[in-house]
């Protein structure tokens, strides 16, 4: 399409004739896997830096959480169902991919309605699904939950992990030496979470805010939204992604949310723990609760000494200057979220450093 | 024989493994050298260089929209001899079946093997029965070895392979991959998509006619587009560039694979082959390809570099360059 | 966490499920998020449930920031 083309190519010449130096930030898991996708990096001027957040909701889960549902797995009456994203995600000494092959029932699933589908066909296993996601997936998950109460499933129960976005934003943009100038927020959180928490952020923090799809084209776009409030001295919240975004969001789900699940205070990998960022089962659920059903205590993070993903997802330092880069932390032995993510700022960077004189290729 | 499943009796080596034997693969397989029963085939082979392959095959389910385990044990073996630059003349196929399996379902593998040998111009000459205790074996493992011959003046080698050369796909690639996931327990969505499998001898025929303009053959199964070419990028000790938009993937693959976060460029393919040839023959060697019906859509997707070496780089739809990993750990449905 | 593509409702059941369809994929989704939602229309998948109808006339959007664009001069 000639004309998408030259769209682009506008957009493109708008965010290279920026000379100011911008940093912008984007907290979205899948804004990490679009931008990097889409090559869009490697074509901007050095004086605008792409950073990327603590935004994706598998590799922000703690290393104790994981560690917490390897032992639920490893139970021989449970059948853990999860999100193939989870399989990797590295607890202190192992993972679900490798708790599987030790004999735990770990499934796959790309929906929660095929955790309750599997408990409703095998009703002599304990099914319990595990719940990761900010407030695009907590939703599905709630339905599913009212789902399994209405109907008696009783084999069915929910670990979740769920986490919200803006006090993630909140404790990012509250550190004195964070180093960014805008935010292109998560599109598809949007839907349910409507503008508002982004009008209070751009308001409170003085950072332009744009909600942003995940196009290449929706990226250029958000990006030069973003220039151009930067450059007349504003600092609002708005949608690029309009064609799916209300700024009201999607008051059905976030009342959903808010019947179903309560907020509590939960570990961030990489970020520590942040008030009210973490949803758990509300009371009138617990029957439903696999912490209350297995009794599960929560386990201690034994964190990595010298892992900088705090730093770096703050923008403060670049994965090069973190001591475990390329050594005791790698893509396919990942220590913090920024390299847990295929497309986090560690892992993106590493496939980009020329391989190693083992193999024999020329740098 | 009037067992309805295949008990561990058929495969003790007594009257009713013969009768196995008798019944379900000679019936389908008749040919001059399965017929002697000897312990192995004797084989004259034409003059050169003989090209030999072995591939074992697990899927599940066995049987899956475009084919079943038992035409995927052919092709795939079939396909390896080609890309070796041999004419497959032969196949010995070993079945190690889990007691329970259906005779019916059986039947209808050793059939489906027989139609694709045929087609692929080989002949299965020697095999071996086993049966396993159920819960050993998921239904039916099959592994298939193949004899072929490389005609004088095939050299097909990673190490031939120059900076400036065409790197060519056959046809649309995630088909496979796609086909088989969705037939997976626990995902709720049906696609039109079937299996690629199909023996590509007819692929090798053509490329014959090129001669040494044709530089390496390899055909992306498991891992997809992406590690076959990471692969001989790495072989090769030379870098490959790609183009995104060039790569052709059917829109009812992509759509999938957008809802449920997987990329067509790491799912396995079973009726491609990726041909890498000179500049000057590879516009040719397309509109040879074309002609054969399952390459209608084959493509030249991008060029041979000398730098970087041994990576993969693809271009985006902005024009710019990113590296095409190979595959790490598995590949599944993500949210995220 | 995002992940989410564009399906065409094409029938919807009492239960609040749906089948949907993305180019070409026949999808079960739930349609609780959006009781609102017509068979016909488009919505917004992730994770198995409908999130939101997609206004199609803002399809176009994209267009309309290249003319702004235009008329700031660059």
């Amino acid at each position: 399409m000639a004309s998408e083309r030259e769209y682009k190519e506008t957009l493109l010449k708008e965010i290279l004739s920026e000379t100011l130096p911008v940093a912008l930030m984007e907290v979205c898991g899948t804004h990490t896997m679009a931008i990097a996708r889409s090559g869009i990096r490697s074509l901007l001027p050095a004086n605008l830096k792409l950073l990327s957040g603590p935004g994706c909701p598998v590799c922000v889960t703690a290393q104790g959480d994981i560690d917490t549902v390897i032992e639920l797995a490893e139970r021989p009456e449970v059948t853990l169902v999860t999100f193939g994203d989870m399989l990797r995600v590295p607890g202190s000494e192992s993972s679900l991919q490798e708790a599987r092959s030790r004999g735990a029932d770990i499934r796959v699933a790309y929906s929660p309605l095929d955790a309750l589908e599997i408990a409703r066909h095998n009703p002599e296993r304990q099914v319990v699904f595990l719940g990761i996601g900010f407030e695009t997936t907590a939703p599905a998950v709630a339905v599913c939950i009212d789902q399994a109460r209405e109907e008696g499933i009783a084999n069915f129960s929910v670990l979740s992990l769920h986490k919200v976005v803006p006090p993630a934003l909140e404790a990012l943009f509250s550190d004195p030496e964070i180093r960014v100038d805008g935010l292109i927020c998560p599109g598809h959180v949007s839907i349910v979470t409507g503008l508002e928490p982004y009008q209070e952020l751009a308001g409170r923090y003085g950072k332009p805010c744009v909600v942003t799809g995940f196009e290449a084209v929706d990226i250029l776009e958000g990006i030069v939204m973003l220039l151009r409030q930067l450059r007349q001295g504003e600092a609002r919240a708005e949608i690029q992604y309009q064609r799916v975004v209300r700024s009201q969001g999607n008051p059905i789900a976030r009342e959903l949310i808010d019947r179903v699940f309560q907020t509590s205070e939960v570990r961030w990998r990489g970020l520590g723990t942040i008030p009210d960022s973490g949803l758990q089962l509300r009371p009138a659920y617990r029957h439903l609760d696999a912490y209350q059903r297995f009794n599960l205590q929560p386990k201690e993070d034994r964190p990595i000494k010298g892992c900088a993903c705090g730093d770096v997802l703050m923008g403060k330092v670049t994965p090069h200057q973190c001591k475990l880069f390329g050594k005791a932390c790698t893509p396919l032995n990942p220590v913090g979220p920024c390299m847990v993510s295929h497309e986090g700022a560690c892992a993106a960077y590493y496939r980009y450093t020329p391989i190693s004189a083992e193999s024999g290729v020329k740098e | 024989m009037k067992e309805e499943r295949i008990l561990l009796a058929h495969g003790s080596g007594g009257l009713m493994s013969q009768q196995l034997i008798d019944e379900v693969f000679k019936k389908a397989w008749s040919n001059v050298f399965l017929d002697d029963m000897l312990d192995g085939a004797l084989l004259e082979l034409p003059a050169g260089k003989v090209a030999v392959s072995t591939d074992s095959f697990v899927i599940t389910p066995l049987f899956f929209p475009g084919g079943d385990i038992g035409k995927l044990s052919i092709c795939g073996t079939v396909n390896d001899l080609v890309a070796c630059g041999a004419r497959p003349l032969y196949l010995s196929t070993a079945f190690i079946i889990e007691e329970g399996l259906p005779v019916g379902d059986l039947e209808k593998i050793v059939a489906s093997m027989a139609d694709t040998a045929a087609q692929a111009g080989v002949k299965l000459v020697t095999g071996d029965t086993k049966v396993v205790e159920r819960g050993s074996a998921d239904g039916l493992f099959i592994n298939t070895t193949g004899i072929g011959v490389i005609p004088e003046g095939i050299h097909y080698h990673p190490q031939r392979i120059q900076a400036g050369d065409r790197v060519i796909v056959t046809g649309n690639v995630g088909d496979h991959g796609l086909a088989i996931l969705a037939r997976r327990e626990g995902l709720s969505f049906q696609t039109p998509v079937i299996s690629d499998c199909a023996p590509l001898y007819e692929i090798g025929k053509k490329m014959e006619g090129f001669g040494g303009e044709v530089r390496c053959l390899r055909d992306p199964t498991r891992g997809g587009l992406a590690t076959v070419l990471n692969e001989l990028a790495q072989q090769s000790a030379l870098g490959i560039h790609v183009r995104e938009e060039d790569i052709p993937v059917s829109p009812v693959v992509r759509g999938a694979c957008d809802m449920l976060g997987m990329d067509p460029l790491y799912m396995a393919n079973e009726g491609k082959m990726v041909i890498f040839v000179s500049s000057q023959a590879a516009p040719e060697v397309v509109k040879e390809l074309r002609q054969i019906p399952e390459c209608a859509q084959a493509s030249i997707i991008g060029e041979v570099v000398s730098e970087p070496r041994g990576l993969v780089l693809i271009e985006t739809e902005l024009g710019a360059d990113r590296i095409l990993a190979t595959l790490e750990g598995e590949h599944v449905p993500r949210i995220c | 966490m995002c992940l989410g593509v564009p399906a065409r409702v094409m029938e919807i059941f009492a239960d609040k499920t749906a089948h949907a369809d993305v180019d070409g994929n026949k999808v079960k989704i739930s349609v609780k998020l959006t009781p609102q939602v017509k068979v016909g229309e488009y919505v917004l998948v992730h994770a198995g449930f409908a999130m939101d109808v997609i206004d199609e006339s803002l399809a176009h959007e994209t267009m309309s920031l290249l003319k702004e664009i235009q008329a700031y001069g660059q």
